[in-house]
């Protein structure tokens, strides 16, 4: 268990304390020959065993070729040659409607979008094209081959339009699996399940922990399982439920609630769609609360469908309303960043009242 | 037979009437002549035949307007090209206009056999080549724009620094494309409507945005224009046509279209003008700007800043046309490609094509060649995509700050002291506007929930109830440089 915290490239962010440990321990699969590594080098790690693996998969994108602007595909162009790994023209709809087609015909097309702000262009390739692909032939034609990758979440000085939680708008479209990562030895294992599974998947990276997460990574190929979440803390009182950077924070509270003797079960989603419900609300039926947290917007956000799950499923257990701490009903904005973020006091004080409810 | 020959001269004729008609605007040097106008060669293409150039003679109206679309599509397919067997009396009668049956199989090449040539007017020693010709810069105007390009070069080194310093979060200068940057806003008219992409901050400069404006910006104070909810270099004035920019790429383009329609049905005299870069004529905003525009006929100048890279992206990985220029053809648009590099190619270019763009309610394509100096940005490190040598040349031998200056300096209207001045006067104007923006207050945070829409709606009322209350109770998890 290696937390390790840095300053997030060279600009001045609003907001430093942002860190990760990675509290739950390894998967049992994944415990050989570890290395410390922080996020972008496991994505890296990740896509460089991908390429080896299979002759016939491709990585593609704005900018690939001399490493990315956030470097996950550093040094795979030389490794693996041009035809492989290659820059495209800046067109999202061009790069994901041609790993459509570059899928369909049985091969592994992973694709960049440089910022998930950017994804936008593709939505139509995304939505009405690979993920019914499949189901509107009849199964004849599939694109299962495909993974979008996409940096998301806020950074600390990004903006409106390098800071965006998108992932919403992608629960909402049966077809393609929404997975995000935690940390740099999670997004490994996860980005080669996703990279190999036989179905669409857009995959959202952290950015804010591209450099600032670092744990040990083990350098062999390793998977972790889609569509199952992964409990981090065991605790009796309220479960949280999370994904990606936001765990961090959700982390920092549950310890937080401790010393004032709460005992918070901490939940990684890990996949959005087809999410892991049974895992959910087997902790919820015991601890009889709930707390989930996102960067996007609250209104219409994942957590929203997790919400109503469970009040369906738990309805008689629960002792108290579910809370829902996320991203402000607003762009996300540059100078008011610290604001809108849903932060560690703002889980803490909610966690504190719900068990007190 | 007879019809081919129709349209083939009326094409001709067509052509020549607007080259009349332009040349009221230009100055030319040596005097205009019917001949002298195949110099202009960069506004048209050269008419099908040599020999019907002496209609023009005998057509002399000086007009902008062009005929309706339909002839324009009658002599487009009819009269198009010279080699190609055309059956005479086999004619399409297709929607949109008739098309000539030819019993040759031939494909159109992927490019024609000569790229298309770069307009430009001074060389790179900014000695006026012969024969060029251009729109007339007054001694005033010319010293005018220079100081605007100096000012954007100073700009940018200091902003750059400042971010350096970790004095702002993000910057990304201009650097090599100040000509295109001032002279074509110079060449247009303060009632024209500017999209730009992100790196024309010069066009706000000379429309008169203060350096103490772009100051604001960059730190994102509460008298920012846009309220600190963007990253700096964000810029955007009402007062002064120049709608804010927004990061994603080519968006801006068909809006573009849609501003010159406004423009047109008010039945000003203005037009839209829209800035963006080699990569971003990738997007399918692109082509659907430049397909809405023609179809629209809406005054519209597509200005494309080619400097031969989108971050890492060299050309040759964007498009294996010849460029951008050739892309207005196949959507019906006029085009012209320019030396960027060049003040008095580019704001020629510009002031004829707004002309166009106004007088005969049309979109105008210009490729501006040019070079982005510097970093894509401050989080970028271009030596790690492309070499010191290519960033040097076009620093030095290619500088178009340079160039303009010799040019001033051969007319005697600029001297080294006038540089010495102005250089120091506007770093001391900068350094003090740094001083007062970084002095100021940030936005309040109500402006948090405000311009969402028009009114603060319910959801965002109980929003910033319940975010006031966590203040109160973690007033250390907030800046303290924002107004409560
Ligand atoms: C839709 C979209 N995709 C990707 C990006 C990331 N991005 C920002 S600038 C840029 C390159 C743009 O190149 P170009 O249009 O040539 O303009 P230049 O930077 O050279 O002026 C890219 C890919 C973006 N801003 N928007
Ligand atoms: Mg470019």
């Amino acid at each position: 268990m290696i937390a390790s915290m840095r300053r997030f490239g060279r600009w001045v962010s609003l907001v430093s304390k942002r860190e990760f440990s990675n509290s739950s321990g390894f998967e049992k699969n994944a415990e050989q020959s570890p290395k410390s590594l922080n996020l972008y080098s496991a994505i890296n790690q990740a896509l460089h065993i991908a390429l080896e693996t299979d002759p016939r998969a491709y990585v593609f994108g704005e900018d690939v070729s001399f490493g990315g602007v956030f470097r996950c595909t550093t040094g795979l162009a030389d490794r693996f040659g041009k035809n492989r790994v290659f820059n495209t023209p800046l067109c999202e709809q061009g790069i994901v409607g041609f790993g459509i087609g570059l899928a369909a015909l049985g091969n592994r097309a992973i694709a960049e979008i440089q910022f998930a702000d950017y994804i936008y262009p593709a939505f139509d390739q995304i939505v009405n094209e690979a993920a019914k692909f499949r189901y509107r032939s009849g199964n004849q034609f599939n694109c299962g081959g495909l993974t979008i990758r996409a940096p998301y979440g806020a950074v600390g000085h990004g903006g409106h339009y390098h800071s965006q939680s998108p992932e919403a708008f992608f629960c909402h479209v049966p077809g393609i699996k929404v997975v995000i990562p935690r940390s740099p030895q999670q997004a490994k294992g996860l980005l080669l399940s996703c990279i190999r599974d036989p179905n669409p998947v857009v995959f959202f990276e952290p950015k804010w922990l591209y450099r600032l997460a670092v744990e040990d990574v083990p350098e062999d190929d390793y998977m972790l399982p889609l569509s199952e979440a992964e409990v981090l803390r065991g605790g009796t009182d309220i479960t949280l439920v999370g994904w990606g950077a936001q765990l961090s924070i959700m982390e920092q509270a549950c310890l937080d609630a401790e010393k004032d003797g709460i005992s918070c079960e901490l939940i990684d989603l890990r996949t959005l769609i087809p999410w892991d419900k049974d895992t959910i609300e087997t902790s919820v039926k015991k601890t009889g609360r709930l707390l989930i947290s996102h960067e996007a917007p609250v209104t219409g956000g994942f957590g929203a469908e997790i919400s109503a799950s469970i009040v369906e499923r738990c309805f008689s257990r629960l002792e108290a309303p579910i809370t829902r701490i996320c991203g402000l009903d607003t762009p996300f904005p540059l100078v008011f960043e610290p604001f809108y973020m849903p932060t560690k006091n703002k889980i803490l004080d909610a966690i504190k009242s719900t068990v007190g409810y | 037979m007879a019809t081919l020959l129709l349209g083939r001269s009326r094409s001709a004729i067509q052509n020549l009437l607007k080259r009349t008609a332009l040349l009221s605007a230009l100055t030319h040097s040596p005097p205009p002549s019917s001949s002298a106008a195949s110099h202009v060669g960069c506004r048209y293409r050269a008419p099908p035949s040599q020999g019907n150039r002496s209609l023009a003679v005998l057509f002399p109206f000086s007009r902008h307007e062009s005929t309706k679309a339909q002839i324009q599509l009658q002599q487009t397919h009819l009269a198009e090209d010279d080699d190609t067997q055309v059956q005479l009396d086999e004619v399409l009668d297709f929607p949109g206009g008739k098309v000539a049956f030819t019993s040759e199989m031939r494909f159109i090449p992927e490019s024609a056999e000569k790229r298309v040539p770069c307009y430009r007017v001074l060389n790179d020693d900014g000695v006026p080549m012969p024969y060029s010709n251009y729109v007339k810069v007054s001694k005033e105007m010319a010293v005018k724009m220079y100081s605007a390009m100096v000012t954007l070069q100073t700009m940018d080194n200091v902003f750059y620094e400042l971010q350096r310093q970790g004095r702002i979060s993000f910057y990304l200068t201009s650097m090599g494309e100040e000509a295109v940057n001032i002279a074509s806003a110079a060449a247009l008219s303060a009632d024209d409507v500017i999209l730009p992409q992100y790196r024309e901050p010069g066009v706000l400069l000379w429309r008169g945005f203060t350096l103490q404006e772009f100051a604001n910006q960059l730190m994102g104070n509460e008298a920012d224009f846009g309220k600190g909810k963007q990253m700096p270099i964000h810029y955007g004035s009402n007062k002064h046509n120049y709608i804010t920019i927004s990061s994603p790429i080519a968006t801006q383009l068909p809006q573009a279209a849609g501003v010159a329609y406004a423009l047109k049905m008010e039945g000003g005299k203005a037009c839209a003008v829209t800035y963006f870069g080699d990569g971003a004529s990738s997007e399918g905003d692109f082509h659907a700007a430049m397909n809405f525009a023609a179809v629209m006929e809406a005054p519209v100048i597509f200005i494309c800043r080619n400097n031969g890279w989108a971050i890492s992206t060299p050309i040759e990985e964007q498009f294996r046309s010849d460029g951008v220029v050739v892309k207005g053809r196949a959507y019906g648009i006029r085009s012209i490609r320019v030396d960027g590099n060049d003040t008095l190619a580019v704001y020629s270019a510009v002031r004829t094509a707004r002309e166009m763009a106004v007088n005969e309610n049309r979109p105008v394509l210009i490729e501006a060649l040019t070079y982005r100096a510097g970093h894509h940005s401050t989080s970028d490190d271009s030596t790690k995509y492309r070499s010191i040598d290519e960033i040097e040349y076009w620093k030095k031998a290619r500088n178009p700050v340079n160039r303009f200056k010799r040019w001033l300096e051969s007319n005697e209207w600029w001297g080294d002291e006038d540089e010495l001045k102005l250089r120091q006067s506007v770093k001391k104007e900068l350094l003090q506007a740094i001083q007062v923006a970084e002095k100021a207050q940030k936005p309040a945070l109500e402006e948090l929930f405000r311009d969402v829409y028009d009114q603060v709606p319910s959801n965002l009322e109980g929003q910033e109830r319940q975010l006031r209350e966590t203040i109160k109770k973690h007033i250390g998890d907030y800046p303290s440089d924002v107004p409560l």
